[in-house]
Formats: C-alpha cells, sequence, structure tokens
C-alpha cells in the first residue's frame, strides 16, 4: 500500500512542479519567478525525501538538507538584489 | 519492503497523499491566483505543510522499520518552517519595492520605505 | 552573567547547537555527544561578535503552549486557505496595517513569522520605528477582527515570555 502512495503522491509533485515552471515561465514580474523558484526548491525536497522512502535508504537526507539551506539562501539573494541593487552591502 | 503493521501503513499512506495534495494545492494557487501578493501565501503554506507531511511520513516509515528513532528528518521541516516566514518576508519587500501592482477590490495601501 | 564566565556568551545558542547536532548525527551516541559538545561551545565563543545583545527571555517554558496553537492553526487555516484556492470565487485581500505591542526585536521577529506561517496572512513589513507590522491577509471581510484575533492568540503569550 505504501508503494501505492508513493506513486501517488511522486505524480502529485511532479504535477505541482509542472505547475509551478508555468508561473516561472510567464512571470510577469521577475518577484514572481523567484517565488516560483522558491516553490520549486521546496517541491524538489519533498521528491527526494520520496525517492529515499522509495528505495529504502536514508542515504539522500543530507541532500535534503543541503537543498533546503541553499534554497533558501538563494531566494534570500535575489530577493535583496531585486530591492536595493546589491547583495551585500 | 517488509510488512508493516495495516494501521501503520494506512497512516504512513495518509500521510503521503496528504502532503502531495497540498503541495499540489499550492502550485496551483501560484498558477490561479490573480497577484503577486495573493501568489505568495500559496507556498508559505501550502508546500511547506506538504513537505512537512511527507517528511512525517517518512520518519515515521523508518522509525518502525529499523526499530530505531528516525529524527534527521525532522531537522529538514524545522529548517523549512523556520526560513519559509523570511523568504515571504523578503520577496513582499522586494514587491513592493518594485511597485508590484494589487489585484482591484484590494483594501489598504502597501508602504515602500 | 554567571553563564558568561564559564566561556558561554550565548547560553541558548549553546543549547539549540547541541541539540541540533544531535538530530544530525540520528540518536545520541558518545561521539555524537562529545562532537556536538565541541561545537556547542566552540561555535557561540568564535561568532559572539557577530550578535546582538542577549534577548531576555524570562519564561521560556510558556512557548511550548504557544507552540500547540500555532501548529494547530497551521493545520485548520490550511484546510480553509485549500478551500478558497479550489473555489472559483475571487478571494477578497487586504493590506492591515497592525499596531505592535512587543519592543524585543527577536520577539517582534518571532510575531512576524507566526503571522506568515499561519495560513491566510503574511507578513510584509515593519516600519522603521518598529511600531507598525503590514500584514497582507488572502481573505479577509473584517481588518479589526484580524488585529484582535492576532493579537489574542499569538501576541499575548509573546508578551508574557519576552517581559
Amino acid at each position: 500500500m505504501i508503494t501505492t502512495a508513493l506513486y501517488i503522491t511522486l505524480a502529485m509533485i511532479c504535477l505541482a512542479a509542472v505547475l509551478n515552471v508555468f508561473r516561472l515561465a510567464r512571470g510577469p514580474d521577475a518577484t514572481d519567478r523567484i517565488l516560483a523558484l522558491d516553490t520549486l526548491y521546496i517541491n524538489g525536497i519533498a521528491l527526494v525525501i520520496l525517492f529515499d522512502l522509495l528505495l529504502g535508504t536514508r542515504l539522500y537526507l543530507e541532500v535534503a538538507l543541503l537543498m533546503a539551506v541553499m534554497g533558501f539562501v538563494s531566494t534570500v539573494a535575489t530577493a535583496k538584489y531585486l530591492k536595493r541593487g546589491s547583495v551585500i552591502e | 519492503m517488509e510488512q508493516l503493521p495495516f494501521i501503520a501503513e494506512l497512516i504512513i499512506s495518509i500521510l503521503l497523499v496528504a502532503g502531495g495534495f497540498f503541495s499540489l494545492v499550492g502550485a496551483f494557487g501560484l498558477v490561479r491566483l490573480p497577484d503577486f501578493y495573493a501568489r505568495l501565501h500559496g507556498p508559505t503554506k501550502a508546500t511547506t505543510l506538504g513537505v512537512g507531511s511527507v517528511v512525517v511520513a517518512s520518519m515515521a516509515y523508518f522509525t518502525l522499520h529499523t526499530g530505531e528513532l528516525a529524527i534527521t528528518e525532522l531537522l529538514v521541516t524545522v529548517f523549512l518552517f523556520m526560513t519559509a516566514p523570511v523568504s515571504a518576508n523578503f520577496l513582499a519587500k522586494a514587491a513592493m519595492h518594485r511597485k508590484v501592482s494589487c489585484m482591484e477590490g484590494t483594501r489598504g495601501e502597501p508602504w515602500d520605505q | 552573567m554567571t553563564a558568561e564566565r564559564f566561556g558561554l556568551p550565548q547560553p541558548w545558542l549553546t543549547f539549540a547547537l547541541f541539540v541540533v547536532w544531535q538530530f544530525l548525527s540520528d540518536g545520541v551516541t558518545g561521539a555524537s555527544v562529545v562532537m556536538g559538545l565541541i561545537l556547542a561551545i566552540g561555535i557561540p565563543l568564535i561568532t559572539h561578535r557577530f550578535w546582538p545583545e542577549n534577548p531576555r527571555i524570562c519564561r521560556p517554558w510558556a512557548l511550548i503552549p504557544l507552540l500547540l496553537v500555532v501548529l494547530y492553526d497551521i493545520v485548520v487555516a490550511s484546510v480553509s486557505v485549500t478551500i478558497l484556492i479550489l473555489s472559483p470565487r475571487q478571494p477578497r485581500s487586504a493590506f492591515v496595517a497592525y499596531p505592535l505591542t512587543l519592543k524585543d526585536p527577536l520577539a517582534i521577529t518571532l510575531l512576524a513569522s507566526t503571522v506568515s506561517l499561519t495560513p491566510g496572512t503574511v507578513s510584509a513589513d515593519v516600519n522603521d520605528e518598529g511600531t507598525l507590522l503590514l500584514i497582507h491577509a488572502l481573505d479577509v471581510d473584517d481588518d479589526a477582527e484580524l488585529i484582535r484575533s492576532i493579537e489574542q492568540r499569538y501576541e499575548k503569550p509573546l508578551l508574557e515570555i519576552f517581559q
């Protein structure tokens, strides 16, 4: 049963990623694109954890953690760049 | 995969599908909602809650499977819950600075300083 | 004061680092305790110049009921936002300026994060004086009602913790 649920969830999150890419392509403003990328990396974390479950290992957890850290830093950096024109003042 | 008790399998499956559902709703909101400020609501909550329940499902699965407490996953959730408001705040500030327009019928004014 | 004399400029940071390291190494073992202690004592010593003064936390245990309320609200309000997103009608959004009673910067940060995490509201900005919090609400009818509920649910417990 878990395997079936895993495949259903994988399909749902992949569909969510496609919707995010639609917003990424459409815009209209740069902030919308950053928001779409932000959502995309969070969905990526979910995909990595699901992949972990599917394989029955916990090897990729560090990948998920690193994605969380890097994604947060890049979102903040790009948002700050839009507001101030520079990242580090 | 080894056999788990039926009730545990059921709970884990429900958590997984609920997580996928919330992520999907967040992404759908990102496409459907009319202006940037409204779209900001989708990912900060729906998606974070989606990943949250997937992570809880993973924790439950590995804890029951190996018999050892699996808590590293919790760190991912805690980190996401801590960072989601901060990135939403930064994005809202950037949008107000760029004078991104609101949809019709929005009460109140965004300010920029 | 006493904690500082033992080489712990930030006792709370030390505690948090130690706990996070135990989580990272997946369970408490001898090695993780030793390594955690080294990191938890070393990192605050190296970085203490970057930190502003310590926040004054008076009742840390009062955080636990607040945390439970916030978790409950996240789940319940997520469902309502889900219904809103899936229904075809247009949301009635609004910018609401929330008057802050809290003074401590950390307390204001916590309140803003809580407001952002609970669905339906995102905190957008704090004015320079730290007296107003600009909140974007996705779907509200009554601004005063929103302000009152935030004050009752989140700001009151935070006031208790920090003052």
